[in-house]
């Protein structure tokens, strides 16, 4: 299979610091890639990166077979997405409107939003769960439902690959397992995806592939069994977890028990 | 949203208001309504040399504030910001200060405060050049500081001025449309930026989502804030060049049209250049005719019919 997003020799930097050395990576559709890594390692430089909207310090990125930097921002927009960790809203007032900005690369410049627009966006605010939000005002949604709100303006926009950092902020615990179920589903039905998580259970559970970064420039990437081990976590987490087998599913716990 | 009136009715209405002041403005002065009694020998002079350009100039003014207004507040993501904020009218007003203290006459004080205008944007912008999330910021504190130096160099030059020419300096500070220069040229002017604009609408309703978001989204972020900081900068240089300092309105209109027509700016620029607009030719209506002959400066009046307007307002939307 092609890749989506084919990733040659990048380098990142941030504040003078060196975050990935030569990173070689290809995201294919279908493939749900965890994002795993401590606090500062790269992963939100990563995921604006490989979204366009930063230029890496070295190295190229391709669409397809297209340089990422030669495509129009607005057809790059069609097919790749970003949730950012802290997705603030503008000015708009509900629900609706809000959602509606994700539909922004697929109108044309003088265009208003068709009635196919706005059932795109209903049906993305009705898989988050914000079924009968549409005419609330925003500043009366709780965290975890603005939180929602800004995956459904991702989904609204409709990317073949989906970049997410840190996705799962602010949700409660049903709601993550439940989100990441539709994430799963998306790449089952052919998109590629990215996020960034900072539990390995769940990256154990729901993706195909992860790369892991360790802070100082080197990475760790496959096919989850093959990256998440208790020896690769240490290193990159500096933190000893342990594989526990139980009816058949394994979980990482913490070894020794942290209480 | 369910708001009392669609945003289209909202703008027709606003758009007839308009359309009333500018006629009421034009035919109502110091000799009362001029209307229908176009035999005066003085008819033509007084309705075409005096108030046509006097009533354009506000129309202009204030379209260009709210314009100004608008962008730098999404700009800056600060709903606080005015045009003033860049020291744009600080830098005019000094210009044309120096040119009333020297004794000069009127297109000079034209030239100096549109030189004094351009030589505070060129300050700011090379001062608060750079990249990164840190730059707006920097441009909103480098333009409150050096409005804020610009300010005491007003006062120094209102301290030292003499009686004479005080009374006409006072007067440019709290905004005169008596002297506008070529409004014909700003009405130019505004509908060049407005015809510029609007096409970029959109943009700037995702760019307000802060500029990671809005470049994922595929707005070219960085083309369209210099774009919008330049039009800023040019729509304020442009108003305070016809009008004086009349800066409340660049804050006010652009809240008020949110308020009345909801954030999408394809609707809410329009609507808050119309408020603009309407709310100065109100302020100059009312400046010259409440005690007339005597005149008042229409930016005082302007603040005075401006700030109960939006607290009623805003009181309104907080009850909501």
């Amino acid at each position: 299979m092609t890749c989506l997003l084919r990733i040659e020799n990048l380098h990142l930097e941030q504040g003078g610091k060196t975050l990935l050395e030569a990173l070689n990576l290809c995201i294919r559709p279908g493939e749900c890639w965890g994002l795993l890594g401590r606090n500062g390692a790269g992963k939100t430089t990563l995921l604006h990166t490989l979204a366009g909207v930063r230029q890496p310090s070295q190295g190229a990125l391709y669409w397809h077979d297209q340089a990422l930097p030669q495509l129009p921002a607005r057809t790059r927009a069609q097919h790749i997405g970003l949730l950012t960790q802290d997705a603030s809203e503008g000015f708009e007032e509900s629900v609706l409107e809000a959602a509606l900005v994700g539909r922004h690369p697929h109108i044309a410049r003088f265009s208003q939003a068709s009635t196919e627009d706005e059932h795109v966006v209903r049906q993305a605010l009705a898989d988050c769960g914000l079924e009968g939000f549409e005419t609330r005002r925003l500043y009366s949604l709780s965290g975890g439902e603005r939180r929602r709100l800004a995956l459904a303006t991702l989904l609204a926009q409709n990317p073949r690959l989906l970049l997410l950092d840190e996705p799962l902020n602010h949700l409660d615990l049903a709601w993550q397992w439940r989100i990441l179920q539709q994430l799963r589903a998306l790449t089952d039905a052919g998109r590629g995806l990215m996020l960034s998580l900072h539990d390995p259970n769940m990256a154990l559970h729901f993706c195909t592939h992860v790369l892991l970064l360790d802070g100082s420039a080197t990475w760790v990437a496959g096919k989850t069994k093959a990256v998440l081990t208790s020896n690769n976590l240490y290193a990159a987490y500096g933190f000893r977890l342990r594989l526990v087998h139980d009816n058949g599913s394994a979980w990482f716990v913490p070894q020794p028990s942290p209480l | 949203m369910p708001r009392p009136l669609s945003p289209w009715i909202t703008l027709g209405l606003l758009l007839a208001a308009g359309i009333g002041l500018f006629c009421s403005s034009l035919f109502l002065g110091s000799t009362g309504w001029l209307w229908p009694s176009p035999n005066h020998p003085d008819t033509h002079a007084i309705l075409f040399e005096l108030r046509l350009p006097r009533v354009l100039a506000a129309f202009t003014a204030g379209a260009l504030l709210a314009l100004a207004g608008s962008l730098i507040q999404v700009l800056t993501r600060n709903p606080l910001a005015d045009p003033y904020i860049l020291g744009i009218s600080g830098g005019a007003a000094v210009g044309a200060l120096l040119a009333i203290l020297f004794g000069l006459a009127l297109w000079l004080q034209h030239v100096f405060a549109t030189v004094g205008a351009l030589a505070a944007l060129l300050l700011v912008i090379a001062l608060a050049h750079g990249e990164g999330a840190w730059t707006r910021q920097r441009l909103l504190l480098t333009g409150v500081v050096l409005a804020s130096a610009l300010g005491a160099i007003i006062t120094l030059l209102l301290a030292l001025a003499p009686d004479t020419a005080l009374r006409s300096m006072l007067f440019w500070l709290m905004g005169d449309l008596s002297s506008a220069p070529a409004p014909w040229l700003a009405l130019g002017g505004l509908a060049l930026l407005f015809l510029l604009l609007m096409p970029w609408t959109r943009d700037l309703n995702v760019l307000t989502r802060g500029e990671a978001s809005a470049a994922s989204l595929g707005v070219a972020v960085r083309e369209l804030r210099w774009g919008a900081y330049l039009l800023a900068a040019i729509a304020t240089a442009l108003a305070v060049i016809t009008a004086g300092s009349i800066g409340f309105v660049g804050l006010l209109a652009p809240h008020l049209a949110r308020l009345l027509v909801g954030a999408d700016h394809r609707v809410a620029l329009p609507a808050a250049m119309l408020l603009g607009a309407n709310l100065v030719m109100l302020a100059d209506l009312c400046a010259r005719t409440l005690i007339a002959p005597q005149q008042l400066p229409a930016g005082a009046l302007l603040a005075l019919i401006g700030a109960p307007l939006f607290l009623a307002l805003l009181y309104r939307e907080g009850r909501r």
